[in-house]
C-alpha cells in the first residue's frame, strides 16, 4: 500500500514547529524518525496528515548533565542513547533498553522523543521513563510545561501532549553512586515488540519496578516494590502478579504474560545481587 | 493557513555520489523515489512496515529503511545504494563471498543484506557470529536460513582483519 500525506513541511525551529501545527487546522503531524509514523501511513493507518517534520532542528537533539539530571533531546536517536558515554554513566536502563529496540537500521533514525510520544505499550523507553521517575518537557503555543512521567501515558497510544504542542525533551535524576538498573523482556525473535518487559532499579531510597507490555500503558508496580523493599521476593511477585491486568492477543495469553511478569521479577533481582540469572 | 504545508517538495541530494534535483509527493518514500524516479531498483520495496530489511540502504553514512524514510526527509542528505557501492566497488569482497559461500538464492533480499552488512564490519574489528546474528536480525531471507550470509559477512571481517595487520 502508499502513503498519502495531505502535505508536508519542513521546520527550521521549534518556534516555526509550533506555527506550522497551530495553522494545520488539527490535521497536524509531527514527524521525528519516521519509525512509527511513516510505517502508519504506508499502510494508511494515518492518512491525510499534514505532515511537520522536525527531524532537522538540532537544538532537539543531544544528551547533557546538568548537575544531578540527565537531559536527553526529543530527537536523540535510539543508536546515539545505546552508544553515549553520559546515558551509560547516569541512567544505564535507557542504553540497555536500546539493544532491544527494535533492529539496528531502525535505532538509527527513531529517536526516543518519537518513541515516547508514540506510547506503543509495549515499548521499552516509556517503562525506562517510569522506572527512573523522568519528567517530559513540552513546548506548545503558550509555552513551556514539564509533565511528570506518571501523568504523561495515558492509553494506548495516547499521552498527555495536546496536539499542538511538541516534546523537546526528557530529563532524568541522575544515578545514584550504587545504583543499580536492570531490564529484563522476553520477546520471541531479537528486535521484536516484547511479550513482556520489566524494568528494576534499586536506589537508597528503595526499590522502583516498571513493566511493559502488560496493559494500555507502562505499569508501575508499587505492591512489588513494598514488597522487594521489605526483602520478600515471593511477596513481590504474587503483589506483581495481582497489580498488572495483561491482554490476551495473537502473540501470548493474558496468563502467560502474568507469568512472563514473575519470572523477569525473579530474573532481575538475581541479577541485582550478581547471581547469573 | 494550510499552505504553509506543500504537496510537493523540493529536494536536493547526492545519490551515489551524483547531485540529484526532484520534486517529490509528500508522502513518498525512499524506495519508491529511487526506483520510480532514478530507475534504481536495486533496493526493494517490500512489506513497506520497516520489518524485513529488504528495501536497507545507506543515508549519511547510517543503514536505514528506505521505506520508512520520506524522499522530502532526503534533502541535504547523501544516499548510497547497491548500484553505486557496486560501481565503486567499495563491498567488492562481500560481494564475492556471498557469491562464493550461496549466501544468496533468490537475491531478493541481498541489496539491503549486503548495505546492513556493509555497516557493521565498517565498524572494524572481527564480529562474533553472535553479533552478526543480531546486526542483521532486521533483514529477512527466505531462502538462504541464514548460515551462509553469516558465514560470508564472518570471512569478510576476517579478510579485512588480516589485510589490515599485514
Ligand atoms: C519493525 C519495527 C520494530 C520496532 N520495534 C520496536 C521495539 O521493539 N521497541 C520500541 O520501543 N520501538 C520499536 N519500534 C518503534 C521505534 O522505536 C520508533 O522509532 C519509535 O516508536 C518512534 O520514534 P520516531 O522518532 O521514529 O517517531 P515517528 O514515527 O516520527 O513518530 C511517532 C509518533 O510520535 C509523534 N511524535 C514524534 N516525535 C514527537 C515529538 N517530539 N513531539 C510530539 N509528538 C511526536 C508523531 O507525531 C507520531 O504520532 C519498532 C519499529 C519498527 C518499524
Ligand atoms: S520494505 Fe522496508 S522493511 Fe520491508
Ligand atoms: S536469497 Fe531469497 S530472500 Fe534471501
Amino acid at each position: 500500500m502508499k502513503a498519502s500525506a495531505g502535505g508536508y513541511a519542513r521546520a527550521e525551529s521549534v518556534r516555526h514547529a509550533l506555527d506550522l501545527l497551530a495553522g494545520s487546522d488539527g490535521q497536524g503531524r509531527v514527524l521525528a524518525g519516521g519509525q512509527s509514523l511513516v510505517a502508519a501511513m504506508n499502510m494508511r493507518l494515518s492518512v491525510g496528515d499534514l505532515l511537520v517534520d522536525i527531524s532537522k532542528i538540532s537544538e532537539l537533539s543531544g544528551i547533557a548533565v546538568e548537575g544531578d539530571t540527565l537531559r536527553i533531546g526529543a530527537l536523540t536517536r535510539h543508536a546515539q542513547v545505546g552508544t553515549d558515554p553520559q546515558v551509560q554513566a547516569h541512567a544505564p536502563l535507557l542504553k540497555d533498553a536500546v539493544a532491544h529496540i527494535a533492529h539496528a537500521a531502525i535505532r538509527n533514525r527513531g529517536t526516543i522523543g518519537g518513541a515516547l510520544a508514540h506510547a506503543d505499550p509495549a515499548a521499552e523507553f516509556p517503562a525506562c521513563t517510569l522506572a527512573l521517575g523522568a519528567t517530559m518537557h513540552a513546548e506548545g503555543p503558550d509555552g513551556s510545561r514539564s509533565i511528570a512521567v506518571e501523568d504523561f501515558f495515558e492509553e494506548v497510544f495516547t499521552t498527555a501532549l495536546n496536539e499542538d504542542e511538541i516534546l523537546t525533551g526528557i530529563t532524568l535524576p541522575i544515578a545514584e553512586a550504587g545504583e543499580m538498573q536492570i531490564l529484563e523482556e522476553v520477546a520471541r525473535r531479537s528486535g521484536d515488540y516484547a511479550l513482556v518487559g520489566l524494568c528494576l532499579a534499586k536506589r537508597a531510597a528503595g526499590h522502583r519496578v516498571a513493566l511493559f507490555s502488560v496493559g494500555p500503558k507502562p505499569v508501575l508496580a508499587m505492591g512489588a516494590m513494598a514488597a522487594l523493599d521489605a526483602g520478600d521476593l515471593d511477596a513481590a511477585v504474587d503483589a506483581l502478579s495481582a497489580e498488572i491486568d495483561p491482554p490476551s492477543d495473537t502473540q501470548a495469553s493474558a496468563a502467560y504474560r502474568r507469568h512472563l511478569g514473575g519470572v523477569l521479577l525473579r530474573r532481575a533481582v538475581a541479577r541485582l545481587k550478581g547471581d547469573a540469572a | 493557513m494550510t499552505e504553509m504545508f506543500r504537496d510537493k517538495v523540493d529536494v536536493s541530494l547526492t545519490v551515489n555520489g551524483e547531485p540529484v534535483e526532484a520534486r517529490v509527493p509528500a508522502g513518498q518514500h525512499m524506495i519508491d523515489f529511487l526506483r520510480l524516479e532514478l530507475g534504481l531498483t536495486g533496493a526493494h520495496a517490500s512489506c513497506e512496515h520497516g520489518v524485513c530489511g529488504a528495501c536497507t540502504i545507506r543515508v549519511d553514512d547510517d543503514a536505514v529503511r528506505g521505506c520508512l524514510m520520506l524522499a522530502a526527509q532526503a534533502d541535504g542528505t547523501e544516499v548510497w545504494t547497491i548500484e553505486g557501492l557496486t560501481d565503486t566497488n567499495a563491498i567488492r569482497d562481500l560481494q564475492e563471498a556471498f557469491v562464493v559461500r550461496n549466501a544468496l538464492q533468490c537475491g531478493f533480499c541481498t541489496p539491503g543484506m549486503l548495505v546492513a552488512a556493509e555497516e557493521l564490519l565498517s565498524k572494524g574489528g572481527t564480529p562474533s557470529r553472535a553479533e552478526i546474528r543480531e546486526h542483521l536480525s532486521g533483514n529477512y531471507c527466505r531462502c538462504t536460513g541464514y548460515e551462509a550470509i553469516i558465514d560470508a559477512v564472518e570471512s569478510v571481517a576476517q579478510g579485512r582483519a588480516g589485510k589490515g595487520k599485514a
